[in-house]
C-alpha cells in the first residue's frame, strides 16, 4: 500500500505541471521519445513562425456585403528581413501606403489581421474571432479589414496616420512555444500615431484553443475595452486598471489576461524587464 | 579622433572609436538593425586592423557615453584602478590579445588585471579573437563567490535550476524542482521567474522555497526573480531573501528602462547582505543582461551590442554578485539571427566578464523565431563549460513553459558533468553524497519514481506546497 501512496504522490506532481518532468534517462541523455517529442513541438513552433498565411481564404470567409478587406504588407520582402528588421514590419510597403491613401473611408474602428510570428495561429484563430467581435461593434463605423502581410503590432500605427480612425485594433500571431503554437493576440491602440508607446495599448493575448482564451470571452472584453477607449479617449495602462476590476467584478473573467503590455510580439526582453 | 585603415588597395576611416568599435565586431543582426555594422567583410577587417593599433590608454580618455549623462560612464571612470592600470598602460589593443593568450597571463597576474580593464578595453580586445581564444583566456580566469555554496572552484561547474510554472502553481514548481533534485542541479541557485510579478506573490514563493531548503538541509540559495524595488519590500516585511535578483544594462538610459539605478541596486544589496543569510560567505546579488538590452530600450548611444553589454558588466561588478548570467539567445533573432551568432555571443559576454573579474554564468537558449536548434545550444555549452563557465541554467527537458523558449535540460548538466569531468559545488556534492543520491564513481544515480530516496522528497514537498 505504501509503495501505491508513493507512486500516487509523484502522478500527482506530473499532473501539477506542462514541464518536461519524469523523462527518465539513457545514460545521462534524455530518453529517444522525449528527444522526438520535443522535436516535433520544436518542428511545429517554427513551421508556425515560417508557414504563409492563406489570406485569400481569410479574404473569402469575411467578405460580407457589408464588410469587406484589403490586402496590405508592411516594407519588409521576405520572412527573413521581417524577423531581423522589426523597424521595417512597423511601416508600410509603398504600394500599400498608396493603397490606403485611395480607399479613404472615414471609419471609427480599423481591424487588422496580420500574421505576426504565428502564421498558424492567424490561420486558426482571426475568423471565428471576427465573426464573435463584428457584431458586438454594429454602433460603430468599421473601416475594411486589413490583411496584412509580415506586419508587427506598430504597423497599426503608420495605418492609422493615414486612414485616422478612433481606434485600431490588430490581430496578430504571437510568438510560438512549445506547448501552443498558434496563439493569438489582440492589440488595441486609441488613435493610432506613428511613435505610440507600448505603454498607450492594451491587450489580450493567449487566444487559443488549448486551454487559452475562448473567441466570444475574448470578443467580449475587445468589445468592452474597445467602448471604453472610445468613451475615455484613450488606451494602455490607464485604461488597464479600470478594465481589471470591471472584468473581474464579472464573474468567469480573468483580468490576469488583460495586459498593456506586449509580451510576445515586440519585447522579446520581457524577461529582462522583470 | 578618426581612425584609418588601409588594406587591398583600400582606404577606410572611421569617424570616431564607437564607430570603429561597432564596425570591427562579428556580423549580428542587432548591430545591422541599429545600422552602425561595416559595410563589408573587408571593412570589417580593415576595422579589426585600425583597432588592433589603438592604446589602451585612449578608452580612459574617449568615452563612448558623455560621462556627464551617464552614470554607468561615471561608474566605469571613477572606479578605475590606475594603479594597477600601470601594469598594462603601454599597450595597445592588439598587444593586449596577445599578453592575455600568452603564458606570462596566468590566472594570478589576471585577477591583478582585473581591475585595470574597462568594458570598453575588454569588449575591443574580444572583437580581436577567435572563439578558441575567448575560451582559452577565459579559461585561466577564476572567480570564486560564496554564500550556502562555492562557485568558481576548478573542476566544477554549478546550474540554477529554474523550476517556472505558467501560474506559479506551487505543485507545479515543485514538481519541477524535485526533478531537477533528482538531477543533482541547482548549486549555483534555485530560481523562479514567477508569472506574476508582485510582492505577495513573491513572499509565498520564496517562503515555500526556504521551506524545502530547510527541510532537506540543501545547501543552496534560492530567488525569486521579482524586480528590485520588490526585493527590497519582502525584505522589509522579513520575507527569507537569499539572492536579490535584478536585470540590468550598459547604460543609465537602458537601467531606466528595467525601472533601476545605480542607487537603488546600492540599497537592495545593503539590504540584503545585512541579513546575513550566507553561510560560506556574502555574495548576494544575482544579475541577468543580454545583447540586445540596450538598443531594444533605445539606450545605446549609438554604441555596438556588444560593448553595451560589457558596459553592463561594470554595473554588476559594483555590487560583488554571487552569479551573473546572460540570458543570450532570449532577447530575439533582431538582436542575434543564428546558432553562430548566438554561439559567437555567449563566448564573449563570458569572456569579458570573466576578464572583469565577475561569476559568469549563462543561458544557454533560444526562441522559436530564432535560427537554431538544440543542437547548437549542445555546441554552445561544450563550448563554455570547457571555457569554465561558472553555471548554466537548466529547466525540465530543456522547455521553459512560463517563458516560452528553450533552454538546457537537466540532463546536459549530466552530460558537461561526464564529458568535461567535472563536479558540482562541493558544499552541494557533500550534500548529495549525504542523501545516497551519488554512485560509487560520484554519477548520480538513476533513482526509480518508487525508490525511498524519491518518495522522501516527494511527500515532503506534497506536504509544503
Amino acid at each position: 500500500m505504501a509503495d501505491i501512496s508513493r507512486k500516487d504522490a509523484w502522478t500527482l506532481l506530473k499532473s501539477a505541471t506542462s514541464a518536461r518532468i519524469g523523462l527518465g534517462r539513457s545514460g545521462d541523455a534524455m530518453p529517444l521519445d522525449a528527444v522526438l517529442d520535443f522535436q516535433h513541438a520544436h518542428a511545429r513552433a517554427r513551421d508556425a513562425v515560417h508557414a504563409k498565411v492563406d489570406f485569400d481564404a481569410i479574404s473569402a470567409a469575411l467578405e460580407t456585403p457589408t464588410l469587406h478587406t484589403l490586402h496590405i504588407s508592411s516594407a519588409t520582402q521576405d520572412r527573413a528581413t521581417y524577423l531581423r528588421r522589426p523597424d521595417l514590419g512597423r511601416i508600410l510597403h509603398a504600394d500599400s501606403e498608396a493603397a490606403l491613401k485611395d480607399a479613404v473611408h472615414a471609419a471609427d474602428i480599423i481591424l487588422v489581421v496580420a500574421d505576426g510570428l504565428s502564421a498558424a495561429a492567424v490561420q486558426a484563430h482571426s475568423v471565428p474571432l471576427l465573426k464573435a467581435l463584428v457584431p458586438r461593434l454594429t454602433d460603430f463605423v468599421i473601416g475594411p479589414v486589413l490583411l496584412a502581410t509580415r506586419g508587427r503590432v506598430a504597423l497599426g500605427d503608420h495605418i492609422g496616420e493615414i486612414l485616422q480612425p478612433k481606434l485600431i485594433a490588430m490581430l496578430i500571431g504571437e510568438r510560438p512555444g512549445l506547448s501552443v503554437a498558434e496563439s493569438l493576440g489582440v492589440y488595441l491602440t486609441y488613435a493610432p500615431r506613428l511613435g505610440r508607446q507600448d505603454s498607450e495599448r492594451n491587450c489580450i493575448s493567449n487566444i487559443h484553443g488549448k486551454g487559452g482564451l475562448g473567441y466570444e470571452d475574448a470578443a467580449g472584453k475587445i468589445a468592452w475595452l474597445t467602448r471604453e477607449a472610445l468613451r475615455r479617449s484613450l488606451t494602455g495602462i490607464h485604461l488597464k486598471e479600470d478594465a481589471s476590476a470591471q472584468l473581474s467584478a464579472a464573474p468567469g473573467n480573468d483580468s490576469a489576461l488583460l495586459s498593456s503590455e506586449t509580451p510576445e510580439i515586440d519585447e522579446h526582453d520581457e524577461r529582462l524587464k522583470q | 579622433m578618426s581612425f584609418q585603415s588601409a588594406l587591398g588597395g583600400e582606404r577606410y576611416v572611421f569617424r570616431d572609436l564607437k564607430h570603429l568599435l561597432a564596425a570591427a565586431s562579428p556580423r549580428r543582426s542587432g548591430d545591422d538593425l541599429a545600422g552602425i555594422s561595416a559595410g563589408s567583410d573587408a571593412e570589417r577587417v580593415a576595422a579589426r586592423h585600425a583597432l588592433a593599433d589603438v592604446p589602451l590608454s585612449l578608452f580612459l580618455v574617449e568615452v563612448l557615453v558623455p560621462y556627464e549623462e551617464d552614470e554607468v560612464t561615471r561608474l566605469i571612470v571613477d572606479s578605475h584602478d590606475r594603479d594597477a592600470f600601470l601594469q598594462i598602460s603601454h599597450f595597445t589593443v592588439g598587444e593586449l590579445r596577445d599578453w592575455l593568450l600568452g603564458y606570462e597571463a596566468t590566472t594570478e597576474r589576471l585577477a591583478t588585471v582585473a581591475p585595470a580593464l574597462t568594458p570598453e578595453m575588454v569588449a575591443a580586445v574580444s572583437k580581436l579573437m577567435r572563439n578558441q581564444d575567448l575560451i582559452a583566456v577565459a579559461r585561466k580566469c577564476r572567480v570564486i563567490t560564496k554564500f550556502r555554496t562555492t562557485l568558481g572552484l576548478p573542476g566544477r561547474v554549478g546550474s540554477r535550476l529554474q523550476p517556472n510554472h505558467p501560474t506559479d502553481d506551487p505543485k507545479g514548481i515543485v514538481a519541477s524542482l524535485l526533478d531537477g533534485l533528482l538531477y543533482g542541479t541547482g548549486d549555483a541557485v534555485i530560481g523562479i521567474n514567477p508569472a506574476t510579478d508582485n510582492v505577495p506573490n513573491a513572499i509565498s514563493l520564496l517562503r515555500m522555497l526556504d521551506g524545502i531548503r530547510q527541510t532537506y538541509d540543501i545547501p543552496v540559495q534560492t530567488c525569486v526573480l521579482t524586480h528590485v524595488t520588490n526585493a527590497i519590500e519582502i525584505i522589509n516585511r522579513g520575507a527569507p531573501v537569499d539572492l536579490v535578483f535584478q536585470s540590468i544594462a550598459g547604460s543609465e538610459l537602458a537601467n531606466r528602462g528595467f525601472g533601476v539605478d545605480l542607487s537603488v541596486l546600492r540599497e537592495a544589496h545593503h539590504a540584503a547582505r545585512e541579513l546575513k543569510r550566507g553561510t560560506v560567505g556574502h555574495n548576494v546579488m544575482y544579475f541577468e543582461t543580454g545583447q540586445g538590452a540596450a538598443l531594444s530600450s533605445n539606450g545605446h548611444h549609438g554604441v555596438d551590442q556588444q560593448t553595451m553589454e560589457a558596459r553592463a558588466y561594470a554595473v554588476a561588478r559594483a555590487f560583488d554578485p554571487m552569479i551573473i548570467n546572460t540570458v543570450v539567445g532570449f532577447i530575439g533573432p533582431e538582436y542575434l539571427y543564428d546558432g553562430k551568432e548566438i554561439i559567437r555571443a555567449g563566448l564573449e559576454d563570458h569572456f569579458c566578464a570573466k576578464l572583469l573579474g565577475l561569476p559568469m554564468g549563462c543561458d544557454v537558449c533560444y526562441t522559436n523565431h530564432a535560427e537554431a536548434d538544440q543542437d547548437d545550444m549542445d555546441n554552445l555549452m561544450t563550448l563554455l563549460v570547457t571555457a569554465g563557465c561558472t553555471f548554466i541554467i537548466a529547466v525540465p527537458g530543456a522547455d521553459d513553459v512560463m517563458l516560452n523558449y528553450q533552454s538546457l535540460s537537466y540532463h546536459d548538466v549530466l552530460y558537461l558533468r561526464s564529458t568535461l569531468n567535472l563536479k558540482p559545488a562541493p558544499e552541494f556534492e557533500a550534500w548529495l553524497e549525504r542523501m545516497d543520491m551519488l554512485e560509487p564513481d560520484g554519477r548520480m544515480r538513476m533513482i526509480e519514481p518508487r525508490d525511498p530516496r524519491i518518495s522522501r522528497l516527494v511527500e515532503g514537498a506534497t506536504l509544503i506546497a
